[in-house]
């Protein structure tokens, strides 16, 4: 139902779609992290686009996917068109040295929020942003939590456990017995 | 004693005065939920608001990594907490969708049901709140009251009034009861009743009206490109409502309107929702009908997909056959083995578009887990609307664009 819209980025762009493809329905197109801005903006303005529905803007982890293969974050957004009821998720990928790419809350407002989110959760930032600071963290936390790398029981400087509370983690591993090595940290596993 | 006749410059009669900044800190009694807000007035206008969620961040994305795909739906309850079997049946759709499977006839009506139920009770809570807050308490206590109905209904039948957790990957954890839709059907003349008591105390009211025609307006244009949906986004005037125009489970087939608004304001929103009610009844009434329509013992009747591996067997095989307790541990040890891949299921929660973006390795355990909460859009839209209005605006615009906690941070 978005074969339109990867049509036309495609027409307009050509080999500057380095992938794309439809998962069970979902259209997705995979951009270079120096176009972002300019092909976002097409599918915001283009007359047969038309999508200035803001849907969803995040990121996804994944720290073994080499450079090569563009890297370890995977930045998505998907907007849709209310006139023409076509949805597509345009993405590209950051790697660890340099998570810089455009800010699109210049084309859809919704997206400056949810660039601020991704900021706080994977630490991409997003260059042009007006206002670019933690949303749903308190401003003194360290790391970025949604990172593969951040364990998910950390605990941080400002909110430390009781005296003697921590001694009493039991007989458990500090993975507080998650069952059949499912923790994704090579060192909470059962060795 | 000066002479009264002086004439005195406008600028001596003006007192000297600079912009205040005011905390309306997350833990108030108008905020629902908790969200800080510091405001920048000038006298009672407020000129600059900075909306800083994210006082309720439990971190759910991060632990749908560290556990099975079935483990985290106590998560989904709790994202919109007044309505929480619509983000069961959202999540358990994204991962059907990467499944590539559908749930049989019975089990999407109880889906529907289930739903609509949850989602009269989200905006009596909202339109309730929203009057509490004007100084009418009685329609609160009212609408309630009607809340209270839906709740046992489902009590009956998921066991819990509220986080539910009742849906399941490739169904429902249970059959309905063979009683429920006698039971649906003597609540919900009720509940309407009560709506439309609420409804005379509070629209005719000069105090009420007053306070919300005009008030918190948002454009059109900014509503779209802010994202936001459901009644915040109906009632300026767009009619996009996901069950009309992608519609999902059985909302193709049934008959009903989705209400829309003209002027953005509170008011729309407060009657955009009072409407919803009216057409989560229709809906609810036609799906009764529906289910009474089914021939028990036939494919149809199912409420869960019959695959052992996605949905659990049943207790008496997993006590009785090896295959049953393989089976059994297998789902609940390994994860439900979802196939690679990258969707975005979106359905209509309690306010408007809720989208799981679901990441699969293979395995039993989640990649990433993404919940587009459709409050987080209408908060960051809230700014807009408070800014050039005064203080006391900022609580029925706040009520009415029904920001939960839960959802907005997860």
């Amino acid at each position: 139902m978005a074969k339109i819209l990867l049509q036309r980025l495609q027409e307009t762009f050509g080999d500057a779609i380095v992938e794309c493809g439809s998962c069970q329905g979902d259209e997705w197109a995979r951009v270079p992290r120096d176009r972002w801005h300019e092909i976002a903006k097409f599918l915001h303005d283009d007359a047969r686009c038309q999508c200035d529905y803001f849907v969803d803007l995040s990121a996804v982890d994944d720290p073994e996917r080499p450079s090569a293969d563009g890297g370890r974050f995977e930045v998505y957004l998907i907007v849709y068109s209310i006139t023409k009821k076509h949805r597509i998720r345009l993405k590209t990928r950051l790697t660890d040295e340099s998570p810089k790419v455009a800010t699109l809350s210049d084309v859809w407002k919704g997206a400056n929020w949810a660039e601020r989110e991704c900021w706080d959760m994977f630490g991409v930032e997003f260059q042009g942003h007006p206002d670019l600071r933690r949303i749903l963290m308190y401003e003194e936390f360290e790391g970025h939590p949604l990172r593969k790398d951040y364990p998910a029981n950390r605990t941080q400087p400002l909110m430390p456990y009781r005296e003697g509370t921590h001694d009493k983690l039991g007989p458990f591993f500090q993975d507080e017995g998650m069952p059949l090595n499912r923790s994704p940290r090579e060192d909470e596993r059962p060795s | 004693m000066e002479p009264i006749d002086q004439e005195f410059e406008e600028s001596e009669l003006e007192l000297p005065s600079e912009p205040m900044t005011l905390n309306m800190g997350p833990s108030h009694p108008a905020m629902h939920g908790t969200v800080r807000m510091v405001l920048k007035l000038d006298g009672e206008s407020v000129i600059g608001c900075d909306i800083q969620p994210g006082y309720l961040h439990r971190g759910a994305e991060k632990m749908g990594e560290r556990g099975t795909w079935q483990q985290f739906f106590p998560y989904t309850d709790r994202l919109n907490y007044v309505s929480p079997l619509l983000n069961n049946v959202g999540y358990a759709m994204a991962v059907e969708k990467l499944l590539g499977v559908t749930v049989p006839r019975k089990g999407q009506l109880i889906r529907v049901l289930h739903g609509e139920l949850s989602r009269i009770g989200d905006h009596l809570t909202c339109n309730g709140a929203m009057a509490m807050e004007l100084g009418a308490f009685t329609p609160f206590l009212w609408f309630i009251k009607a809340r209270e109905w839906l709740w046992e209904l489902h009590e009956t039948q998921t066991g819990a009034r509220m986080t539910h957790s009742y849906f399941r990957i490739g169904g429902a954890a249970d059959p309905p009861t063979p009683d429920f839709t006698q039971h649906v059907r003597k609540a919900l003349p009720r509940v309407l009743d009560v709506v439309k008591e609420g409804e005379s105390l509070l629209l005719r009211n000069r105090i009420f009206l007053d306070r919300m025609q005009g008030v918190g307006m948002l454009s059109k244009a900014d509503a779209i490109s802010y994202g936001a949906s459901g009644p915040v986004l109906r009632s300026t005037g767009v009619d996009y409502d996901v069950r009309k125009d992608k519609p999902y489970l059985v909302y193709g087939e049934l008959d009903f309107d989705v209400p829309v608004g003209t002027d953005g304001d509170n008011y729309d929103r407060f009657m955009c929702r009072l409407e919803e009610i009216r057409q989560s009844a229709r809906i609810i009434e036609q799906c009764c009908d529906l289910i009474d329509k089914i021939e028990p013992g036939s494919p149809d009747d199912a409420v869960s997909i019959d695959d052992p591996r996605i949905v659990l067997p049943p207790k008496d095989r997993v006590y009785s056959t090896i295959e049953g307790t393989i089976g059994h541990f297998k789902l609940i040890m390994e994860g439900i083995q979802v196939p690679p891949g990258e969707v975005y299921q979106y359905t209509e929660g309690g306010n408007g578009e809720l989208g799981f973006f679901v990441v699969s390795r293979g395995g039993g355990t989640p990649w990433r887990i993404r919940v587009r909460s459709p409050c987080f859009c209408s908060l960051q839209a809230c700014a807009p609307m408070i800014v050039g209005r005064m203080l006391a605006d900022i609580v029925p615009t706040f009520g009415s664009i029904n920001m939960i906690g839960g959802e907005c941070d997860r």
